[in-house]
């Protein structure tokens, strides 16, 4: 018996000990993945939380939502949920996901992805979808670095952080993503912190109900690299510091918000504006080109 | 009706309030302390004990104060800690 098939039984015992259904997030998550691998203290658990609340507060049927996820410790995300998903390579979470919604409009696709994913290795994806304006929520998790490959410097760490690439800190200018998303076409941004649970199920409800591109950033700590090399403390230290230093500005112009390293943190609903999507400004173009002679794609 | 007819004594009955039941699965807690750092009501401690892991799992210290929020559940990142209806506390 391996230790972690010994942890399983060991749950399971206590869980059948307590007589009751169990964790509500089992019907959510594929079991036999967890426990997962992020570390301890680190916010992606609590995103997928807030994700699995929205939908269920939604009360969208599990089968119509389909999850693309890219690489990194959030692209993990995709193989721990118990619906629809897909593993896609570095930075193509965005065109798999135009892909499958073009493929079937009546699906509900989010994109949950890290900031490296979507933003770095992706932002040229990032930008054309937001410019057409495709109908896919993206849920970006920044947590200010490349995680996974050992903490590189990424194009949201803030100037002046310590990651392995920048040991002197970093000089560059870093990316104001709802800035960025705003001015690309996005139709709904909002930013939020790892500790904001019901403000960030407010806002993955309305990005997913919304049409268009909706965009929420949330900001989760990275309690090994990030904290660590910036000397912030673990992740529990990082929410305190969300707590004291976080300011919500609904309505905020997107140009004011950067993230520095030790500044003042302004979250909130920054845009919502209504654009027609990608599909709805083909169909009546092309019907009002080409008259009886075009049937409108409804998928 | 005169008052000693009534067979309940006058008066607004005494206010109750929701009461959750708390049920942690330790071996799947890696202590990180955010259920006990930012429930409302102060009800969790990170106990001495170990589990499997060797993470110190929190333990519910003053269990009668929970209110059945669910704060802990949603901010748990591991899954480990949720809470069940219970019968509501009176007074």
């Amino acid at each position: 018996m391996s230790v972690t098939d010994e942890l399983k039984a060991a749950v399971q015992a206590q869980t059948n000990k307590s007589g009751d259904a169990g964790h509500p997030m089992e019907d959510f998550l594929r079991m036999d993945r967890i426990p997962h691998i992020w570390c301890p203290t680190c916010g992606i658990g609590v995103v997928v939380n807030c994700f699995a609340r929205a939908l269920e507060k939604i009360g969208i049927p599990l089968d119509d939502v389909a999850v693309v996820s890219g690489i990194g410790c959030t692209g993990r995300v995709a193989g721990y949920v118990k619906i629809d998903s897909f593993h896609t390579t570095h930075g193509r979470a965005i065109p798999f996901a135009t892909g499958l919604k073009l493929g079937n409009p009546k699906l509900k696709v989010v994109v949950i992805s890290g900031d490296g994913d979507l933003v770095s290795i992706g932002g040229n994806h990032f930008v054309h979808a937001a410019r057409r304006n495709v109908d896919i929520t993206v849920i970006c998790v920044n947590n200010f670095n490349y995680a996974m490959t050992g903490g590189q410097m990424a194009a949201t760490s803030p100037t002046d952080s310590i990651l392995t690439t920048s040991p002197y800190g970093n000089f560059e200018t870093p990316f104001n993503l709802p800035f960025l998303a705003e001015s690309v076409g996005a139709t709904y941004v909002a930013r939020w912190t790892a500790l904001h649970i019901h403000r960030q199920t407010e806002a993955m409800i309305d990005a997913l109900t919304k049409p268009g591109f909706t965009f929420v950033e949330i900001l989760a700590p990275c309690p090994t690299i990030f904290e660590r090399r910036n000397k912030f403390g673990d992740g529990l230290d990082r929410l305190n510091y969300y707590y004291e230093h976080s300011e919500i500005k609904h309505g905020e112009p997107t140009a004011n918000v950067d993230v520095g390293l030790r500044t003042k943190i302004i979250v909130g609903k920054f845009v919502d504006k209504d654009r027609p999507t990608w599909l709805d400004s083909m169909n009546s173009h092309l019907k009002r080109k080409l008259g009886d002679r075009f049937t409108p794609y409804e998928g | 009706m005169r008052i000693r007819e009534h067979k309940k004594p006058f008066g607004f009955e005494k206010p109750s309030r929701p009461h959750g039941k708390i049920i942690i699965i330790d071996e799947r807690c890696k202590g990180c302390g955010f259920c006990v750092e930012y429930c409302p009501q102060d009800v969790l401690e990170l106990s001495e004990r170990f589990n499997k892991k060797g993470y110190h799992p929190p333990e519910a210290v003053n269990d009668h104060a929970c209110v059945n929020c669910g704060f802990c559940r949603m901010i748990c990142p591991e899954f480990a800690i949720y809470t069940v209806e219970d019968e509501p506390v009176i007074g």
